[in-house]
């Protein structure tokens, strides 16, 4: 058999399922959205490059097609076996997999590439920001979303006169069960200033963060960019609560930890930069297939370095944020990665 | 001839002296309370404190201080809590914030 089912839609997922039909295998790509795409279809523009999402969107949905891949919408994975049973080594090694789709059905493979991707971070659970609450705090996530219906307002319709970004949202936080660092949401909600900054020559833009981290190429310089050129003022200190005031905007408090003392402000706009935590498949994933989960809820990659697109299992894959927080580039090199294991696994098989 | 001056000096007052310091009274408020060394200093529980807002007290840079060996007048400083708890609410590393008061006040006495 040459099928190979790839999980999730997204970026990773697409890649890798083109480049397995390019290798010569049938990869069926089970969506269990409307619509190939992943969080990318939710983006604006990326970091750090500023290329309008839609553009990368379209490339690799344009792959799938010239491809011919098979792709199933509407469909979720329920687990990597046939009814929840417990997963059997020999069948697997023999080179046969099924998995659990919705609707009763099961359908087989000769391997499994799991690219499920993440789950945003629900901000209403951050009641201290209150998100939900007030009118105008919103998420990275909406930022995003108002920027691609047109432009971004207050609730009211109005320009905000000053913005300001909070870091660190459900991540690098123990009272919300997410201990890892998001990686995506510093150089997001350093691009999203940097748009505001556009958007509103006017407003003060300020930035709170307990630590800047820019690991990626160019990254460093945008947040440069960010502070010198869109004047961006980054203040280095956890908000700690958010409250309305009487003229309905919001005050916040936060410590500023560079000089040591306690500070509030009001802001017309309070924006969460939310982190990125494990999808809900990966738990499902983990214990259907007997699979190793990390710490932080993400499924755990064989070894960090040359296993990091093999689950332990036999057959199954992994790619893309289903094991970490990645970008978009990340995710697309281990879907071709991913892609790699899978033909050298069926090859070993054959022998 | 001796080295150039230019004029810089680094003042014996000022500068936090680790060669110097006895680091041994954090290491014991550390080993009864490990998550004490586990603080990120993004100084949640001073934005929040009930105390900061109305004193000058800092928690956040009371406990670095102590982290650091530097116990003149930690002691004092926290007799300004009123261990009303909030600091612990907010804190992102799940660190008993009143516990490391009372460590220090219990520890720090002579300082
Ligand atoms: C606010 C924000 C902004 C970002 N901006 C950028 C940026 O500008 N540049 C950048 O490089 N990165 C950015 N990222 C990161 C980027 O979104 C991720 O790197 C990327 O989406 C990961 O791709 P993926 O394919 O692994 O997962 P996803 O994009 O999450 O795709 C997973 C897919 O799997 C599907 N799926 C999940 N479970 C199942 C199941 N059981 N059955 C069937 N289908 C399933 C989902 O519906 C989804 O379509 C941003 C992240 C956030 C939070
Ligand atoms: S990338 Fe930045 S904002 Fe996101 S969790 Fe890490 S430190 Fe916080
Ligand atoms: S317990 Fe003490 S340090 Fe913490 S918020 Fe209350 S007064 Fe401030
Ligand atoms: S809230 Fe916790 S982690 Fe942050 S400065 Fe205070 S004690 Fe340290």
């Amino acid at each position: 058999m040459k099928r190979v089912i790839v999980i999730g839609g997204g970026p990773a997922g697409m890649q890798a399922a083109v480049a397995l039909k390019a290798a010569g295998l049938e990869p069926v790509i089970v969506e269990r959205s409307d619509a190939l795409g992943g969080k990318l279809r939710d983006w604006h523009n990326l970091f750090p490059s500023a290329t309008p999402a839609r553009e990368v969107l379209d490339g690799l949905r344009k792959a799938v097609e010239m491809a011919r891949v098979e792709v199933l919408l509407h469909t979720e994975v329920e687990g990597l076996t046939p009814d929840g049973s417990k997963p059997s080594v020999e069948v697997a090694l023999a080179g046969g997999h099924a998995v659990q789709l919705s609707g009763g059905r099961k359908l087989e493979a000769a391997a499994v590439v799991v690219a499920s991707g993440f789950d945003v971070f629900d901000a209403s659970l951050k009641e201290e920001y209150g998100y939900r609450i007030y009118d105008n705090v919103f998420t990275t996530v909406d930022v995003e979303r108002m920027l691609n219906e047109g432009g971004v307002a207050l609730a009211d319709g109005s320009a905000p006169r000053r913005v300001a970004f909070v870091h660190c949202v459900g991540s690098r936080d123990e009272k919300v069960n997410q201990k890892h660092c998001s990686k995506v949401c510093c150089v997001t909600a350093v691009k999203q200033a940097m748009e505001m900054r556009a958007l509103f020559p006017e407003a003060d833009i300020y930035n709170f963060y307990m630590d800047i981290r820019m690991f990626g190429p160019g990254y460093e310089e945008l947040y440069q960019r960010a502070q010198q050129e869109s004047r961006v003022n980054f203040i280095r200190g956890r908000v700690s609560e958010a409250s309305p005031t009487i003229d309905g905007r919001i005050q916040i408090k936060a410590e500023d930890t560079l000089v040591g003392r306690p500070m509030k402000m009001s802001v017309d706009m309070l924006v969460l930069a939310v982190g990125m935590k494990a999808g809900s498949s990966c738990e499902k994933f983990a214990r259907t297939a007997d699979a190793a989960l990390s710490p932080n809820g993400f499924l755990a990659p064989a070894d960090l370095f040359s296993g990091c697109v093999a689950s332990g299992v036999p057959g199954v894959f992994y790619a893309g944020a289903a094991t970490a927080p990645k970008t978009i580039g990340e995710s697309l090199a281990e879907g071709s990665m991913a892609a790699c294991w899978v033909v050298e696994y069926l090859d070993t098989l054959a022998k | 001839m001796g080295a150039i001056n230019f004029g810089y000096t680094v003042s014996a007052a000022r500068a936090i002296d680790l060669d110097r310091n006895d680091l041994g009274p954090a290491r014991q408020i550390a080993a009864e309370m490990p998550e004490f060394a586990a603080c990120i200093a993004c100084g949640g529980c001073t934005a929040t404190c009930t105390a900061g807002a109305l004193t000058n007290f800092n928690f956040r840079m009371v406990q670095t201080l102590v982290r650091r060996g530097e116990y003149a007048g930690a002691w004092r400083e926290m007799n300004k809590c009123m261990l009303c708890g909030k600091c612990r609410l907010v804190c992102p590393r799940g660190i008993n914030t009143r516990g490391v008061v009372r460590l220090i006040k219990r520890k720090l006495g002579d300082y």
